[in-house]
């Protein structure tokens, strides 16, 4: 215990001693829906907005959720250069079933596979679906766990909050 | 005898260090300076428990039951590190007895650069398809087989990845974490061919990765008895190739004898093989799935049951369902000891703006799995008779355990109507699935036959207010050879749910699930559960009450027993 507690102290203290700009989002290796290997400290969209959305093909919500910001989605970029990165938690057994999904659906979005959830788990996550809306700096500026019709509005209300 | 990491609090000490990062977030909140972020969450489940001896529903002592945890997670620039506090006071009923307590049960700290990662303290990995080795958290099933010791990621050259780990694994909590008392060592190597040969194949339509991994865990044999494997290895090989709408990938895993409770002792290899290719293009998607497993039950714990001490990952090969019937009556669970298993899924969009898929289109949605036993003969060579027996690879048996069959239908009639249907149709070998017995304890023999109705209809009233409304109906049973209808286990049941959600803040359920047809008129009972939450952000608050049944409750193709329970149950999430 004593040792986990200097541990931390460490942490803290070298935390505030040695500064350095840092990307924000932790480094977690995840892959692109061809097997690719990309580091999610990587993720950026040029400065404007960008929303990280975790969801999963047997969730339920998280797919009415993507299919429902999908239909807008093209007035979303328009209006405001927001971009959507969806990040699939499905394991082994369902990640092959991502990319028909989304196919399928055809949906617009940046995809990724996070399989053993080591992302989701690196920002928060408990249960999907869970949207993260990051600025232009890399800072996490909204966080909405689950998913009821009309939250998209919310979202947008959000993103519109960081273009103004 | 596991090893025991018992916290003997330092509260001073303790709270200094929490502090410290509290600070850091206090300043980095006032200064320009980076000094990092800190995330996290917080989950609690609590539930008090009435007596319901109808339902089978105990009262555990003290009458109530908590489980909560909070990860605190600190991120700056390339380094990050991280705690989580557990309390299991008492665990809730049904979840796995190796957890209780409360106390520290994850701690790390980690440093990423663009070519070397190095996390030392707890830390979840996976190679390839996770057959040989699968570290990871399922919180709701209790399920978490967190390795301690050491990772190193590097980036060799370019496309070129290697990871190894050196540690123990988690095989339960008692005020602070318990790790096994063996080892696990796991090496990984992954190419990007596309990476490596960067100047022909950059541009190429054609991607092609290339991984293979070694894993070898060790375990003191203290067995009077037998002669057994203290180091036992295990290696695996993978293909995933890509080019346009078209995927296949590939692993293959052996593993040397491993005489476990599992497979009863005996000293036959292991072997397994994954197939998943998909094809899709837009507005269709095909998939097809491949598995066979013989004997690839991997622990650190030889001695190990259930959910518990598992170094490998075998995934079920069936569609995760959600629907309440579906998910929590007859699921498949994964067969450790041997399966072959099929599954093919068919996905397709009728065209907007066409006859069939109206104005906003219709999926179409057709699913069909099986798995099937293994074709093995005992083996009665006198020179080995612990070797078990002899199985022909890549050929199912004659026995089947599981298969499920369904067909969905979505359609956006309008802006605000969205009405999906849904059939399943499921054969359940019980005998293998639940051991013959079902979640009461009653003896339940053979194949149960199950049709699953599903209608679920979404209307959203105006921009803020929806509802949505569930009939689900499972019927069992099977025509005789004398043409009469015969129910089986507890006959039919339906499920009612009704749902009105206030966007952004608030939620009323209610969920009624009725026995209607149990072959015993007491037992047709409504099971009947009232739920309100309220959501702010990252906040979840829900309270529900009422009668919850026996059953399986499972998340991505893992499940655990849940008891049937009477009372209030109250959960909090937070992500932060």
């Amino acid at each position: 215990m004593k040792k986990l507690a200097a541990l931390l102290l460490f942490v803290g203290m070298t935390a505030v001693s040695f500064a350095q700009d840092g990307k924000k989002l932790p480094s977690v290796q995840i892959k692109d829906v061809q097997g690719k290997t990309i580091s999610t400290a990587d993720l950026n969209n040029d400065g404007k907005p960008m929303v990280i959305n975790f969801w999963a093909t047997w969730c339920g919500p998280c797919k009415t959720e993507l299919n429902t910001i999908n239909d807008v989605y093209v007035d979303w970029v328009d209006e405001t250069g927001v971009k959507i990165v969806a990040i699939s938690i499905d394991d082994t057994r369902s990640a092959s079933r991502v990319q028909p999904y989304v196919n399928t659906k055809g949906w617009e979005y940046e995809i990724y596979i996070d399989s053993n959830k080591e992302f989701f788990q690196a920002m928060g996550g408990v249960t999907p679906p869970l949207s993260l809306l990051i600025d232009g700096e890399g800072n996490i500026v909204y966080t909405h766990n689950g998913y009821s019709p009309g939250d998209e509005d919310e979202l947008y209300e959000e993103i519109l909050k960081l273009v103004e | 005898m596991n090893t025991k990491y018992r916290i003997t609090l330092k509260r001073r000490l303790l709270l200094g260090a929490l502090a410290s990062f509290l600070f850091v977030e206090v300043t980095a909140q006032n200064n320009d300076q980076d000094y990092g972020q800190i995330h996290g969450n917080v989950s609690v489940t609590m539930q008090q428990y009435n007596e319901d001896t109808l339902i089978n529903a105990a009262v555990p002592d003290p009458g109530t039951a908590m489980n909560a945890f909070t990860n605190l997670l600190y991120t700056r620039g390339n380094f990050r590190a991280g705690i989580r506090y557990e309390s299991y006071l008492n665990r809730l009923e049904g979840y796995p007895q190796e957890f209780s307590g409360t106390g520290l049960g994850y701690r790390f700290a980690s440093f990423t650069n663009e070519e070397l990662d190095i996390t030392v303290g707890n830390f979840y990995d996976q190679f390839g398809n996770g057959l040989i080795l699968r570290s990871y958290q399922e919180p709701t099933l209790g399920i978490d087989n967190a390795m301690d010791g050491i990772k190193v990621k590097v980036k060799a050259y370019k496309g070129v990845y290697i990871k190894g780990l050196y540690g123990k694994m988690r095989v339960g909590f008692d005020g602070g974490l318990i790790n096994s008392d063996g080892i696990v060592r796991g090496l990984d190597g992954e190419v990007s061919l596309n990476e490596l040969f960067d100047k022909k194949l950059e541009a190429s339509k054609h991607r092609i990765n290339l991984g293979g991994s070694f894993v070898s865990k060790f375990q003191r044999d203290e067995d009077p008895d037998l002669v057994l494997p203290e180091n036992v290895g295990s290696w695996a090989y993978r293909l995933n190739y890509n080019v346009g709408g078209y995927s296949f990938n590939a692993e293959y895993a052996e593993k040397i004898n491993d005489p476990s409770f599992d497979n009863g002792y005996i000293y036959k290899p292991g072997k397994a093989l994954l197939i998943n290719t998909a094809y899709s293009t837009k507005g269709f998607g095909i998939v097809l799935d491949y598995k066979y497993n013989d004997n690839m039950s991997y622990r650190v714990n030889r001695d190990a049951k259930l959910t518990n001490a598992l170094i490998g990952f075998l995934p079920a090969l069936t569609r995760p369902h959600t629907y309440n019937l579906a998910a929590t009556l007859y699921p498949y669970a994964v067969q450790l000891n041997g399966e072959v298993a099929y599954q093919g899924n068919i996905s397709y969009q009728f065209k907007r703006g066409s006859k069939i898929g109206g104005k906003y289109g219709m999926t179409l949605s057709l699913n069909y799995s099986v798995a099937w036993g293994l074709d093995s003969t005992i083996n009665h060579n006198s020179s080995n008779p612990r070797y078990g027996y002899e199985a022909n690879f890549l050929v199912p048996g004659e026995e089947r355990y599981f298969q499920d069959f369904n067909v969905q239908l979505e359609r956006k009639f309008n802006k605000n109507l969205k009405v999906s249907l849904m059939y399943l149709n499921f054969i359940y070998n019980n005998d293998i699935n639940q051991g013959a017995r079902d979640n009461n304890g009653t003896e339940v023999h053979g194949n149960i036959h199950a049709n699953i109705y599903i209608a679920d209809v979404k209307y959203k009233i105006d921009r803020k207010n929806s509802i949505n409304a569930q009939l689900q109906v499972l019927t069992t049973g099977k025509v005789d050879d004398h043409g009469t209808e015969k129910l089986e286990h507890q006959g039919h049941w339906a499920t009612a749910i009704l749902e009105y959600t206030r966007s952004p803040h608030w939620f009323v359920a209610i969920l009624d699930q009725y026995n209607f047809a149990n072959p015993e008129n007491i037992y047709r009972i409504h099971y009947l559960l009232g739920s309100v939450g309220y959501i702010n952000g990252g906040n979840r608050l829900t309270v529900s009450y009422g009668k919850q049944r026996a059953g399986l409750f499972c998340v991505g193709g893992v499940c655990r027993t849940v008891p049937a329970s009477n009372g209030v149950t109250v959960t909090l999430s937070s992500t932060f």
